[in-house]
């Protein structure tokens, strides 16, 4: 079996600007942080982004990375809730926002997965949604009649076809098996399963006798067939929350808002935090972690 | 307090009266998911169920069903898992009330969570329709708004998160389970059984007048003239608010006393 170990800088050397990407996670929770820290230090521009949005979304739109964004909300998940670089990018009309239900991106993903052109689904007749998506959003009218004879038409939400999946999960293996740990799968192994490259970031990688032997099996959401390249990143989704890895870091979130609010300590953020390596933002955090407990 | 034991109904305060209005939602609800949004619908949909829908499911906000009725803030037994992903089955179903939050809502129920301006380059960015779309075209959905203004009742609203009832097209059979029920606020209870599905008003708290609700209104609702006083808190259900739901007072950081 193939040993499809990685480091971040070798992930994003296989992305290419222009491309589509999914973004494991929900909010501000097991996103796979590394993985797009690594991204805000390459040169990769002009990406479409599908995300449950949180500071994956805010943080390569402060890098201006982001052309557009399939999204059906963007939050921090705990106050001050609203992300203050997505809320630039839409504010200033950086970004093409494709907004939709939550419910009609997991459609979407789903009809990805199932090499499907679209799936039926009723949310977002009504609503304003069509109207972010310039002509691109559909309806499609059943088949079936009902007892009456009338038909339904229903949102045909199309399939969200990734180019690459990007997710974090708590435990692997060097072949692409991997767990969750906590109470929620969030949407990953869709993201997997929507994509034609499939990267896993993970806390630890094990032997994968271990693997099986640590978490229930029900929460090997990914298996080898579903990932093409595995990388170790302790604290990875650092600072959203990872499951029973670690919390989310409420008071890094905070520091993270404050520091968006004017250009000079914007860049002191960038300077200490995003213009490093991993191991260098990791002994950053500690850093801030200790001046905090001061 | 008092000598009978600090429920004393002399002794209610607004918030304690919006609790028990945010409860009454989820009258005849029975074996479905409720799912309130913030602490003041959050004590109304566990008042409910330690009182008259003892069948309802309530999430812990995450993924895991409660067995019991925790204060708010408080772990608890549980019964049950229903990660995200397994919500959006329970939204498709219909088995599910919903007591959402608004940024603005018109006559009409059409409710605005997203962004403020124009939709692709906003003044304002909120949240995104969020499952908005979704819950309000399958299932019962209702609104609570801890400050009732004239900004968030407003006349349209920007960006048609949830769907109001002028928003249904009668020839779509895929509209039928669209169903706005309550806007709970803090100085009344209103419906959409006004003419043309507009929003009425089913009772105002006591202290209000219909005077201070069309000033905080910018479009006219039905029957404020004849709106009856929202029913108060009886001891037991002040009694379930004070000591065993809400013991923090949480319930006044949404509504002062």
């Amino acid at each position: 079996m193939r040993d499809k170990r990685m480091s971040l800088d070798e992930v994003v050397g296989e992305l290419r600007s222009g491309m589509t990407i999914g973004i494991g996670g929900w909010g501000s929770r097991r996103k796979p942080m590394a993985l797009v820290r690594a991204i805000l230090r390459s040169d990769l521009s002009d990406l479409t982004v599908v995300s449950y949005g949180g500071p994956d979304l805010g943080l390569l739109c402060s890098a201006g990375k982001v052309s557009k964004a399939y999204y059906g909300f963007v939050s921090l998940d705990s106050p001050p809730f609203y992300d203050p670089w997505f809320a630039h990018a839409r504010t200033s009309g950086a970004l093409v926002a494709r907004e939709m239900d939550e419910g009609m991106l997991k459609c979407g993903l789903e009809a990805a997965a199932a090499r499907l052109p679209f799936l039926p689904i009723r949310a977002g007749l009504g609503s304003d949604v069509p109207n972010f998506w310039d002509g691109e959003l559909r309806t499609v009218t059943s088949p079936y009649p009902d007892a009456e004879g009338r038909t339904e038409t229903l949102i045909a939400m199309p399939a969200l076809k990734l180019d690459a999946a990007l997710v974090h999960l708590n435990i692997g293996d060097r072949h692409g098996n991997a767990a969750y740990t906590g109470v929620d799968p969030y949407f990953d192994d869709l993201y997997c399963l929507a994509a034609e490259r499939r990267y896993v970031s993970v806390e630890r990688i094990v032997e994968t006798d271990e693997l099986v032997k640590t978490v229930p099996l029900q929460s090997l959401l990914l298996n080898r067939m579903m990932v093409d390249g595995v990388v170790e990143a302790p604290g990875g989704a650092h600072f959203t929350l990872a499951g029973d890895s670690y919390g989310r870091d409420e008071k890094f979130q905070k520091h993270y808002v404050q520091s968006a609010k004017s250009p000079q300590t914007w860049q002191e953020f960038v300077d200490k935090y995003l213009a490093v390596s991993e191991d260098e933002y990791q002994a950053a955090v500690r850093e801030f972690a200790e001046e905090a407990q001061k | 307090m008092t000598a009978t034991g600090g429920h004393s109904t002399e002794t209610i305060t607004r918030a304690e009266v919006c609790a028990v209005a945010c409860a009454e939602i989820f009258s005849g609800a029975g074996e479905i998911m409720a799912s309130p949004m913030s602490p003041m619908s959050i004590i109304g949909a566990r008042l409910a169920k330690l009182t008259t829908e003892p069948d309802l499911l309530l999430s812990d906000g995450e993924a895991l069903f409660f067995a019991e009725t925790p204060p708010l803030g408080g772990k608890g037994p549980i019964e049950g898992w229903i990660p995200f992903r397994r919500v959006f089955d329970v939204v498709a179903s219909g088995r599910r009330h919903v007591v959402m939050g608004a940024n603005q809502i018109d006559r009409y129920g059409n409710q605005n969570l997203s962004a403020f301006g124009a939709l692709q380059q906003p003044t304002r960015q909120m949240f995104g329709v969020r499952g908005a779309p979704g819950n309000t075209i399958n299932h019962a959905t209702s609104y609570w708004v801890s400050r009732h203004t004239n900004r968030v009742f407003t006349d349209r609203v920007d960006i048609v998160s949830g769907v109001g009832y002028d928003k249904v097209d009668p020839a779509n059979p895929a509209f039928r389970f669209h169903h706005l029920h309550r806007v709970v606020t803090n100085l009344g209870v209103f419906d959409f059984e006004g003419p043309g599905h507009t929003m009425r008003a089913r009772s105002l708290h006591p202290g209000v007048t219909a005077a201070e609700v069309a000033e905080n209104t910018a479009f006219e609702i039905d029957g404020l003239a004849d709106a009856p006083e929202t029913r108060l808190p009886t001891a037991e259900e002040l009694r379930l608010i004070r000591e065993v739901l809400d013991p923090k007072k949480i319930r006044e950081t949404e509504v002062p006393s």
